[in-house]
């Protein structure tokens, strides 16, 4: 068979989905699509010019910066986009949730700042919490350094038990008999509600949280792993035995790799459960994390602040679920274009 | 090469549990080493269970089965398998997939060198690369093919392995297999329901009865090879075995109409 041949049949349908781009993505912008978000940003700058006059000048600084920065960001690129195609189908394909998200922030001016229709020191405006952003700048690293080094401590120690534990039940008989009814009764408990158990147990307040969270992993990453292992394919084990496997092999090579959608699928349960527990675990018992800054802020009232650590959230625990999505994307890539979601 | 003897197997009826059915019943034959033998039948004559009784995935209530003197009891890589469905890990690249029986008999490293050969050998060296997703269901069965001879078995276990291809792939499969076979003399036993591929590829024909499944009749008149689809003998051959199977129709009706 022709070498070149084979390879472009197989390249195919990777050419027409770039060719189906090109002409979709690859024609000039509109004037619209080219200016939505500067004039967005515009409206926000004049938002605040106009309401802005009785707060001090200094609350206001930061904010009017940002929005310059996105005028000037929106204008670079849009220059920048007439000699890069690929930034072109980008932008035409992020202008609208951008021109949005930066509508809703002079929304936001509008109903706080503006016209004061939300109650102070409860809704301060995005200006005031931009200012709190940047003012405790370095306690909320730091507070973000932490929770990090809680997150990724608990969860691996609860993925490491869970995926051990899971092929375990999936794989044996008697491991499922015992392990089994254990594992439902014992897991659906949230394990915030270990919480006075694991204070009095652990020897520190970082052992305890990162055990809690370590136990909301270890449930959901234990019962997806034990389902996708005990539904492998038994025609892929009868494969494997007429090839001569043993069964170190039919474990390893075949049973673990016919599971891994479902562990992916019990790791991000586990990533969103270990979230909820981080939290939770942070502000009754650590002394640090966002977490605990989070509570820490709210008894001085300063609500800025509060907002400011949810928006460091937001940023850390989406940028953790895509990383895990970037490696399920490496590992699966053998299902590329089976399996969405 | 291969004995057969008195088998029997018997599984849990489907509507009660506690009565069993016989599956098998005293079923006895012998391959002779580098034959290409077929089992012909109708769908649930036990043709199936017969060939993973002989692989060793399961085991027969009664009789004996013999790969040369040694009796089986598990599986082994001696005896390669087929499904109809190829069953590639699809996890795995081509080359990896075919590689598997060496990785599980742990030879990977002394026999690396007879992955190119057997990638070659069914004209898939240019999709080592490849994962089974993006393959035909011909190139698939192929690899299939590739997977289980890898491991030099003396017996290739067929089980309908061309059954869901479409008409020209399968014909071409079927030459496939042929110069597979020709090429390595590898003992083969085919389980099929295409009675046209029982008569172009098999030395010897055994055609199996339903529920139990016995051995009804054996052929052995074996056309000279290369042999033709469209060759009076094999016409001849053709009819001769669909009426055995009673699917010859009524003659006088066809003459009379």
């Amino acid at each position: 068979m022709n070498r070149a041949a084979i390879q472009l049949t197989l390249a195919r349908t990777e050419l027409e989905r770039d060719a189906i781009d090109l002409t979709k993505h690859g024609s000039t912008l509109s004037w619209r699509v080219q200016w939505a978000v500067t004039l967005a940003a515009l409206v926000d700058l004049v938002i605040h010019l106009l309401f802005s006059k009785r707060t001090p000048a200094v609350e206001t600084h930061s904010y009017k910066l940002l929005i310059y920065e996105i005028i000037g960001v929106s204008i670079v690129l849009n220059i920048a986009q007439r000699f890069w195609i690929p930034l072109r189908s980008w932008m035409r394909h992020m202008c609208p949730i951008f021109t949005a998200a930066i509508l809703l922030l002079g929304l936001w001016d509008v109903v706080t700042l503006g016209f004061q229709l939300l109650p102070l020191p409860y809704f301060p405006g995005p200006a005031a919490v931009l200012r709190s952003l940047i003012s405790d700048r370095a306690l909320l690293l730091d507070s973000t350094w932490h929770s990090l080094a809680l997150l990724l401590s608990g969860y691996s120690v609860g993925v490491l038990v869970g995926l051990v534990s899971g092929i375990c039940i999936g794989w044996s008989v008697q491991i499922r008999y015992w392990g089994m009814p254990l594992l439902k009764v014992v897991g659906p408990i949230p394990a915030t509600a270990w919480i006075p158990l694991a204070m009095v147990l652990s020897p520190s307040a970082f052992v305890c949280a990162a055990g809690l969270i370590a136990l909301a992993v270890w449930f959901p990453v234990t019962m997806l792993t034990a389902s996708g292992i005990s539904n492998t394919r038994a025609s892929y084990l009868d494969v494997a035995r007429t090839l001569g496997a043993g069964r170190t092999y039919l474990i390893f090579r075949v049973a673990i790799p016919a599971a891994v959608p479902n562990i992916f699928i019990g790791l991000f349960m586990g990533l969103g459960a270990s979230f909820l527990t981080l939290v939770v675990a942070e502000s009754v018992g650590v002394k640090s994390g966002l977490g605990w800054y989070v509570s820490w802020a709210q008894g001085w009232a300063e609500y800025g602040k509060v907002y400011a650590a949810i928006i460091i959230m937001a940023a850390f625990f989406s940028t953790v679920m895509t990383l895990l999505f970037k490696v399920r994307d490496h590992v699966l890539v053998w299902q590329k274009g089976m399996i969405k979601w | 090469m291969l004995g057969i003897r008195e088998i029997r197997k018997s599984f849990p009826s489907p509507d009660d549990p506690l009565t069993k059915r016989l599956v098998l019943d005293g079923i006895s034959f012998s391959v002779a080493a580098g034959e290409l033998v077929c089992l012909i039948g109708p769908s649930g004559c036990g043709k199936s269970t017969l060939l993973r009784l002989i692989a060793g995935l399961d085991l027969a209530d009664s009789g004996e089965l013999l790969i040369g003197s040694q009796p089986i009891s598990e599986p082994g890589a001696e005896r390669g398998l087929v499904f109809q469905d190829p069953n590639l890990f699809p996890w795995l690249t081509v080359r990896r997939n075919i590689e598997a029986g060496l990785v599980a008999r742990r030879v990977l490293r002394e026999k690396r060198n007879e992955v190119d050969q057997f990638m070659r050998l069914v004209g898939l060296e240019a999709f080592g690369g490849a994962y089974p997703h993006h393959l035909s269901g011909g190139m698939a069965q192929r690899v299939a093919l590739a997977r289980a001879l890898i491991n030099h078995p003396k017996v290739l276990l067929l089980d309908e392995p061309l059954g869901a291809l479409d008409a020209f792939t399968r014909m071409r499969m079927q030459d496939e297999v042929l110069r597979l076979w020709e090429n390595r003399r590898t003992t083969m036993l085919l389980v099929t329901h295409d009675i046209d591929e029982a008569i172009y590829m098999s030395d010897r024909i055994m055609i199996m009865t339903q529920r139990p499944g016995r051995i009804d009749r054996i052929i052995t008149d074996a056309l000279p090879r290369p042999r033709d689809r469209s060759s009076s003998d094999f016409l001849r051959l053709r009819s001769d075995i669909l009426e055995l199977l009673h699917f010859a129709g009524d003659r006088t009706d066809a003459n009379g109409g």
